[in-house]
C-alpha cells in the first residue's frame, strides 16, 4: 500500500525501540487515571521525584509528579511560555524551571496535558534539592491542601546513626499522615508487596541500563531518559515490573541481533545531570554525527543506584537510608566514586556534563568533579551550559562549537 | 603544496594561505551580515593580493562560528583545534593559548605536537571578550587602537566590580561622573577582562610557555593585565588575529584529496 514517497527507511525502523509504544500507552493511561481520580473516588498526591512513593501505592493513592510533568513541558517545548508566566507572577528567573513551569500550569491549566490533576495532599522529600520545600509550600497554599515534608540530611562522609533514626522516625510520621489523609490504616502486608515490586522494578531498570555496557550499545542515555518515567512514577507497581521485563528482553534481543542505536558507534560518552529536554534529538543527532553514543548517565541510574541499600523485607527502616543516599544528596567525594564506577563500567571515552541553570545541587561542584575526573582518570570532560526546560538558556552555536571541539580532542 | 584557512568570527573574517610551511599572506575583513559571503570575499581579496588563483589551492579548511557556512571549504574544524595548530606552527614550544576574540574568550592547553589536551570557553556572556572592550572604548570615546596604551598610563586601576558588560558600562559612566581619570578607568577595564580570562585559564591549568592569540592580543593593556594575573610572560603571536585561519591552513595540509 505504501507508495514510494512515504516508505520508511528500513535501517532507521530497525533501530527504533519497539517498547516505546507500550510505554506511551502506559503513561497515557496513568495520566487519564490521575485526571479522573476524583470521579473514581481515588485520592491524588503530588510527590517529589525522589520521594518515597511506595507508601502512596500501598495506600492506593495515585502519585503525581510535578517534575515528570516539568520534563513533559520541556520535551514539548512549552517551557519558555510557562516560565515567562511564572516570572510575570513574580518568580525569579533563577528559580528552577520545573518549579516555574509547574506553578504556571497550576494557575493557567496550561502545558501539554492541560495541567495536573488537583492534589488532595502533597509529599515533599528534600533529598533532591532545597527548592522543593518552598515550591511545595507555595503549592500547598495555592490548593489549600496538607503537606508532608520528609527531611533527609545531606551525607558528607557517611550516613550517621542519628540521621538514620531521624529519617526512620519521620517515615512513621509519614505513615500516620497518610492514614489520616486516607481515613484508613496502612496495610503492612500490602506495603511489603509494594516494596518487593519496587525493588524488583529497580533491579530490572538497572539491568536495562546495564545492557549499554555492551559495545555497541543497544540504546543511549537519551532513550534511558524516556524509559525512566515508570521507575519514577509507577515504582512499586506490577505495571512497572512487567514493562521493564519487556524492555530488558528487547534490549537483550537487540544485542543478539547486533542492533545499536548509533550507527557505527565508535566513541562512548557518559552524561551528567538532567537532560536538556527540548533538545534531546538535536544533541543525540549531534553526537551521532561524530559516531559518538552517550551510553550512560548519572541521572537515570540515580533511582536504582541506591537499591542495594534496601532490604525489601524491612522497607521502612532501610528505605530511609536509601532515600537519603541518592546521588545529589551526597558529597562530591561520594559523587566522584559513583562517576568512577560508571566510567569504568561503561568503558567511556569522555564525560559530558550539563551545567544546568535550574538544578543547583546537581550543577554545583561540577567543575571540581571535572578536575577530579581529568586528573585521576584521565578522561576528557566537557561542560555545556544550558537548562532542562528553559530554552532561553540554550545557545546553539556556542554548544555546537564546544561539542565539535571536544570530539576533535577525543578523536585525535 | 598550497593550503588555505578561513576563520569566520563574530566580528571579523580572516583568511591565511600557506605554501609548504611558509605564509604567503593573510587578510582580515569585517564579517558583516552575510558570513557565507564573508568567507568567499576574504579569500578572494587575499588571493588577488598574493597573486594566486583558486585552482592553485590544494585544500581549504573553515573554522570559527561561521565554519559550517563556508561552501568553498573542504572541511570545517573548530577554532579550538585550529588555534592550537596555529600557535604550534608559529612557536612549537608553546603549551598554552589564550585566545580572546569578538564574542569568545578561550584557553587551550596543548601538548608537544600542538594537539588539544583541554580547553575552556567563556559562558554565555560578553564579559572578558573583545566585544566588552569595544563597548567600553566607545563609552569612553577612545579609539580602540589606543585603548591598550592608555591603560598602561593609569596610576591606580579603578575597580570595575560588575562582570556584566551592560552593568559595567553604567559603572564606567558613574566613574567618569565621579571624576576618575580616563586612564585609571581603562586600566580597571583591562584588569576586569584579565580577571575573567585568568579564572578560565586557571580552571584548565596554565602550562608555560603561554601564547596569546585573537584580535585582543593586539591590545598591550590586556596582555600586561593578564601577565600580572597569571604571573607569567605572555608571548604574543605576530599573527595573533589570523592565528585561527593560519591553524586551519596548517591542518588543511593533512587533507588527502
Amino acid at each position: 500500500m505504501a507508495d514510494q514517497s512515504t516508505a520508511k527507511d528500513p535501517e532507521k525502523e530497525r533501530r527504533k525501540i519497539k517498547s516505546v509504544s507500550k510505554m506511551k500507552e502506559i503513561m497515557t493511561t496513568y495520566y487519564i487515571e490521575a485526571k479522573t481520580a476524583r470521579e473514581n473516588g481515588k485520592k491524588v498526591a503530588w510527590i517529589t521525584s525522589g520521594g518515597p512513593v511506595e507508601f502512596l501505592i500501598a495506600m492506593d493513592v495515585i502519585p503525581v509528579y510535578p517534575e515528570n510533568h516539568g520534563a513533559m513541558v520541556g520535551a514539548s517545548k512549552m517551557g519558555v511560555g510557562l516560565c515567562e508566566k511564572a516570572e510575570e507572577m513574580g518568580y525569579s528567573r533563577d528559580l528552577c524551571s520545573y518549579a516555574r513551569s509547574d506553578i504556571a500550569c497550576s494557575v493557567t491549566d496550561g502545558g501539554p496535558i492541560g495541567g495536573l490533576p488537583r492534589p488532595d495532599f502533597l509529599v515533599c522529600c528534600n533529598n533532591i534539592c532545597g527548592t522543593v520545600l518552598k515550591w511545595y509550600e507555595v503549592t500547598a497554599r495555592f490548593y489549600h491542601v496538607p503537606l508532608f515534608i520528609l527531611d533527609t540530611p545531606f551525607i558528607h562522609a557517611r550516613f550517621s546513626e542519628a540521621s538514620r533514626k531521624y529519617v526512620v522516625q519521620q517515615t512513621y510520621e509519614y505513615i500516620a499522615f497518610l492514614e489520616k489523609q486516607c481515613g484508613k490504616k496502612m496495610d503492612f502486608e500490602r506495603m511489603n508487596e509494594v516494596s518487593r515490586l519496587a525493588v524488583h522494578g529497580l533491579r530490572l531498570w538497572q539491568e536495562v541500563l546495564d545492557t549499554t555496557a555492551h559495545k555497541p550499545a543497544p540504546m543511549t542515555a537519551f532513550d534511558a531518559f524516556f524509559h525512566l518515567a515508570l521507575i519514577v512514577t509507577l515504582r512499586g507497581t506490577k505495571i512497572a515490573v512487567d514493562y521493564y521485563q519487556q524492555l530488558l528482553a528487547e534490549m537483550r534481543q537487540r544485542i543478539k541481533d547486533g542492533i545499536s542505536m548509533v550507527p557505527n558507534e565508535k566513541y562512548r560518552l557518559l552524561w551528567d545531570n538532567l537532560p536538556v529536554w527540548y533538545r534531546t534529538k538535536w544533541l543525540s543527532d549531534k553526537f551521532a554525527d561524530h559516531q559518538a553514543c552517550l551510553v550512560a548517565d548519572t541521572y537515570t541510574s540515580a533511582w536504582s543506584g541506591v537499591m542495594d541499600l534496601i532490604d525489601e523485607n524491612n522497607f521502612i527502616e532501610t528505605g530511609a537510608i536509601a532515600y537519603s543516599s541518592v546521588y545529589i544528596n551526597v558529597s562530591l567525594d561520594i559523587m566522584f566514586e559513583t562517576l568512577k564506577k560508571l566510567i569504568k563500567k561503561y568503558d567511556v571515552d569522555g564525560l559530558v556534563m550539563h551545567s544546568n541553570r535550574s538544578c543547583k545541587p546537581y550543577s554545583l561542584g561540577q567543575y571540581d568533579l571535572q578536575q577530579m575526573v581529568m586528573r585521576e582518570l584521565k578522561v576528557p570532560t566537557l561542560i555545556i551550559e544550558a537548562d532542562m526546560v528553559d530554552e532561553r538558556s540554550f545557545s546553539e552555536s556556542q554548544i555546537e562549537t564546544r561539542i565539535d571541539a571536544f570530539m576533535e580532542t577525543i578523536k585525535k | 603544496m598550497i593550503t588555505a584557512g578561513i576563520d569566520i568570527g563574530s566580528i571579523t573574517a580572516k583568511a591565511a594561505v600557506l605554501e609548504d610551511g611558509r605564509i604567503l599572506g593573510a587578510k582580515v575583513l569585517f564579517t558583516g551580515y552575510n558570513s557565507r559571503q564573508a568567507g568567499q570575499a576574504v579569500l578572494d581579496e587575499l588571493m588577488a593580493e598574493i597573486g594566486i588563483t583558486r585552482e592553485k589551492i590544494n585544500a581549504i579548511i573553515a573554522t570559527g562560528y561561521g565554519r559550517n557556512s563556508v561552501e568553498l571549504a573542504d572541511k570545517a574544524i573548530t577554532e579550538i583545534t585550529c588555534h592550537a595548530a596555529g600557535a604550534h606552527f608559529i612557536d612549537p614550544s608553546v603549551r598554552f593559548i589564550i585566545d580572546i576574540g569578538g564574542q569568545d574568550s578561550k584557553v587551550i592547553r596543548i601538548d608537544e605536537n600542538g594537539r588539544v589536551v583541554d580547553f575552556a570557553m567563556n559562558d554565555k556572556c560578553a564579559a572578558g571578550t573583545g566585544r566588552f572592550l569595544e563597548v567600553m572604548a566607545r563609552a569612553l570615546e577612545v579609539d580602540l587602537d589606543g585603548f591598550g596604551d592608555l591603560s598602561l598610563k593609569g596610576g591606580a586601576a579603578a575597580k570595575i566590580s560588575s562582570i556584566c558588560t551592560v552593568f559595567a558600562e553604567s559603572e564606567v559612566i558613574s566613574l567618569i561622573s565621579k571624576g576618575e581619570t580616563r586612564e585609571n578607568i581603562i586600566a580597571g577595564i583591562h584588569e576586569s577582562v584579565a580577571s575573567r580570562v585568568a579564572a578560565l585559564a586557571k580552571r584548565v591549568g596554565v602550562t608555560e610557555p603561554v601564547m596569546m592569540t585573537g584580535g585582543v592580543a593586539k591590545n598591550i593593556g590586556a596582555v600586561r593585565a593578564l601577565e600580572i594575573k597569571l604571573e607569567t610572560v605572555i608571548r604574543v603571536s605576530p599573527h595573533a588575529q589570523v592565528n585561527g585561519a593560519l591553524g586551519a591552513a596548517v591542518l588543511a595540509g593533512g587533507i588527502n584529496r
